[in-house]
C-alpha cells in the first residue's frame, strides 16, 4: 500500500481512527469471538452451569437430520436464485445495451426493484399468491393447480425463489450493464465484418469477456441468496411448511430465537463465517486476477 | 450500430417491455389495491384500475392505523425507518470518511494493522453473528433506542475502502500546495479534500439510505416497543393477523409507503446510485 505519510500527528491519526476501530471491536469484533466461544459450550436446561465441551456441539449438529435438511434446502434455494436473477439480469442488459429508443425509461424500470425491501417484496408476491385472492393464484387455480404455498412445501419454494430472484434483477441488470459497456465496440464491428452472426458473437466473444463479471456475480448471487434472503422467507412462508423453506441462515434465527439451545445456534453461526470468508476470499482473489487482466 | 436488421429493434423492445411489465406489475398492483375497499379485494375480483378510497386509505394508514387492530399509525413507523435509514448513511460516511483520511494521508504506529482490523470486518454480514451482536447491545441498553438501531450497523468496511481508494488518486500536489498555503490537516480535509469527495459522498448515502431503509432482521431484533418499529418490520404484522382477516388495502399501502423513498432515491439520483454502487463492489 502506498503511504503518503505527509501529516505528522499521531494523536489527531489516533483520534480519526477511533470511531470506527471503537465500533467495529464493540459491535463487530467482540459478537463474532462469542459466538466462537459459545459454540464450544453447552449449557443446563436453566442456564445456570456452563460446561465446556470442545467440538461436541459441531457434532451434534452433523448428526441432525434438520441441519442436513437445511443444506439441502439451501443448496436448491441458492442453485435457482442465482440462476434466474443471473440469467434474467444477463437478458435485459444484453437488450438495454442497444441503442433503441426509450432505453433510458426501461433502464429506469429495471432498477426499482433494488430498492424494495426484501420483507415488502414478500408481501407484495404474497398478494398475488394468496390462494382464493391473490390474481396469480386464481389464475393457477382455474387452470386445475391446486397452490397453496402454505400447506405445500414445493409451492412455497417456487415462491420464495420468485420473490428472490425479483428483488436481485435490477443489481445483476446492472453489473452486467456495465460490463456490457466496457467491451469495446471495435472487437464486435470485427468479428461482424468476418462474418458472425449476432448470437455467435455473443458466445464467442461477449459472453467470455464478460466472464469476470459474470464470476463477481456469481459470488455476490451466492452471498445474497444465503444472507439477505432472511426477510423474504420470515414474511413470505417463516421456514415453512415443514422446514421446507428453512435455509441455514434461517435456522440460526429460529434456534437463536427460540433461545434453548446457544451453544447449537452459534455452531452453525461459525459455520456460516465460514462459508463467508471462503466466498469473499475467492472474491478477492479475483479482484487481485482482475487487475493483472 | 454493427449491422441494419430487417425487423429492427423490434426483439430488445419486446424483451425489455416484458422485463419491465414483469417488474412494475407487483408495484402496479400494490398501487392499486391500496385504492380500493377491503371488501372488494378481498372476494379476489379486484380490477386492475384504481378505485376511489385511495385517501381515506393513507389517512388511516398514517394517521391512525385502523380499528381493528391496535395497530401502531404507519406515520410513526416511516419516521423510525427514516431515522434509522439516514443515521445509518452518515453515520457510516462520517466515521468512514475519517478513518480512511488517517489511513492514507498519515502516518502513525500499527497503520497497516488499523487498516486491516476494519478490512476484516468486510467479510460477515450481521446475519451470522446476529445473536451475540443483540446480547451486547442489550448489555449496553441500547435496545429500543436509535442508537442500537443504528450504531452495529455501522460497524463496516465497505464505505472505508472507497474513501480510501478515492483519496489515493488524490494527487500529492494538491498536498503540498495546500501545505505551503499554510493549511494543517484538519483545514486541508475541510477546504480540499470534502469538496472533492461531494460526489463520492452523495453516492454513498444513496446507497447506504436503502441499505438502512431495507433493513429487516436487526430492527425486528432490538425493538421491542411498538413506536420504535420500522415500517419494513410492521408491514409483517400487518399481513400477520392469524385470525382476523388481513386488511389488503391497509397492507397494501403501508408497502407503496415503504417503497416510496427508496424507489425515489433510486430513480431520481440513478446516475449517483448506479455509480456509487459499481464502485462500492470493486
Amino acid at each position: 500500500m502506498e503511504n503518503r505519510a505527509i501529516f505528522p500527528g499521531r494523536l489527531l491519526a489516533c483520534l480519526l481512527v477511533f470511531p470506527q476501530l471503537a465500533v467495529s471491536l464493540i459491535f463487530f469484533y467482540w459478537p463474532a469471538a462469542q459466538a466462537l466461544w459459545q459454540s464450544f459450550l453447552v449449557q443446563d436446561a436453566f442456564g445456570l452451569s456452563t460446561e465446556f465441551v470442545w467440538f461436541e456441539n459441531y457434532a451434534n449438529l452433523l448428526k441432525t437430520p434438520e441441519y442436513y435438511h437445511a443444506i439441502g434446502t439451501t443448496f436448491v434455494f441458492s442453485l435457482l436464485v442465482v440462476f434466474f436473477s443471473l440469467a434474467i439480469g444477463l437478458l435485459l442488459a444484453v437488450m438495454a445495451n442497444r441503442n433503441i429508443a426509450g432505453v433510458q425509461i426501461y433502464r429506469t424500470f429495471l432498477i426499482i426493484p433494488y430498492a424494495v425491501a426484501p420483507a415488502v417484496a414478500s408481501v407484495l408476491f404474497i398478494f398475488m399468491f394468496q390462494p382464493g385472492l391473490g390474481m396469480i393464484a386464481r389464475a393457477l387455480q382455474r387452470n386445475g393447480i391446486d397452490w397453496n404455498p402454505v400447506l405445500n412445501g414445493t409451492h412455497a419454494m417456487i415462491l420464495i425463489v420468485i420473490v428472490a430472484v425479483w428483488n436481485q434483477i435490477s443489481y445483476n441488470f446492472l453489473f452486467f450493464l456495465a460490463g456490457l459497456q466496457s467491451i469495446p465496440k471495435s472487437v464486435i464491428e470485427a468479428a461482424a465484418i468476418d462474418g458472425a452472426r449476432p448470437m455467435r458473437r455473443f458466445w464467442t466473444i461477449v459472453f467470455p469477456l464478460l466472464s469476470p463479471t459474470t464470476f463477481f456475480l456469481i459470488v455476490v448471487n451466492i452471498t445474497y441468496a444465503f444472507f439477505n434472503t432472511l426477510g423474504i422467507i420470515d414474511t413470505a412462508t417463516e421456514g415453512g411448511p415443514n422446514g421446507s423453506t428453512s435455509t441455514l441462515v434461517y435456522k440460526v434465527f429460529l434456534d437463536g430465537k427460540a433461545g434453548s439451545d446457544l451453544g447449537g445456534s452459534a455452531a452453525q453461526s461459525v459455520i456460516l463465517m465460514i462459508i463467508v470468508v471462503v466466498l469473499t476470499a475467492v472474491q478477492f482473489r479475483y479482484v487481485e486476477k482482475k487487475v493483472h487482466y | 450500430m454493427v449491422e441494419h436488421r430487417r425487423f429492427g429493434n423490434l426483439l430488445p423492445h419486446l424483451v425489455l417491455i416484458a422485463g419491465v411489465i414483469v417488474v412494475a406489475f407487483p408495484v402496479y398492483l400494490a398501487i392499486i389495491a391500496s385504492t380500493h375497499d377491503n371488501s372488494v379485494i378481498a372476494n379476489g375480483q379486484m380490477p386492475l384500475y384504481p378505485g376511489s378510497h385511495a385517501l381515506d386509505t393513507y389517512w388511516n394508514t398514517i394517521m391512525s392505523g385502523t380499528g381493528k387492530t391496535t395497530r401502531e399509525p404507519v406515520g410513526s413507523m416511516l419516521l423510525s425507518s427514516f431515522i434509522m435509514a439516514v443515521g445509518i448513511a452518515l453515520g457510516k460516511i462520517a466515521i468512514s470518511i475519517i478513518s480512511a483520511y488517517a489511513i492514507v494521508f498519515f502516518n502513525f504506529p500499527f497503520r497497516m494493522a488499523t487498516f486491516w482490523t476494519i478490512f476484516i470486518t468486510l467479510m460477515l454480514p450481521v446475519e451470522v453473528r446476529i445473536f451475540p451482536t443483540y446480547k451486547i447491545t442489550s448489555d449496553l441498553h441500547m435496545l429500543d433506542s436509535y442508537s442500537g438501531l443504528i450504531l452495529p450497523l455501522i460497524a463496516s468496511a465497505t464505505a472505508t475502502l472507497l474513501f480510501r481508494q478515492f483519496f489515493m488518486t488524490v494527487p500529492k500536489e494538491l498536498v503540498e500546495a495546500s501545505k505551503m498555503d499554510g493549511a494543517g490537516p484538519i483545514r486541508f480535509f475541510f477546504d480540499t479534500l470534502l469538496p472533492l469527495s461531494v460526489t463520492n459522498i452523495a453516492a454513498l448515502f444513496v446507497i447506504l439510505f436503502i441499505y438502512g431503509w431495507n433493513q429487516y432482521l436487526w430492527p425486528l431484533l432490538i425493538t421491542t416497543r411498538d413506536d420504535m418499529q420500522t415500517i419494513v418490520i410492521g408491514i409483517k404484522k400487518i399481513i400477520d393477523v392469524k385470525d382476523a382477516l388481513t386488511e389488503w388495502s391497509v397492507a397494501m399501502a403501508t408497502a407503496v409507503l415503504a417503497m416510496l423513498p427508496p424507489v425515489a432515491v433510486v430513480v431520481l439520483l440513478q446516475r449517483l446510485f448506479v455509480k456509487g454502487l459499481i464502485e462500492t463492489e470493486k
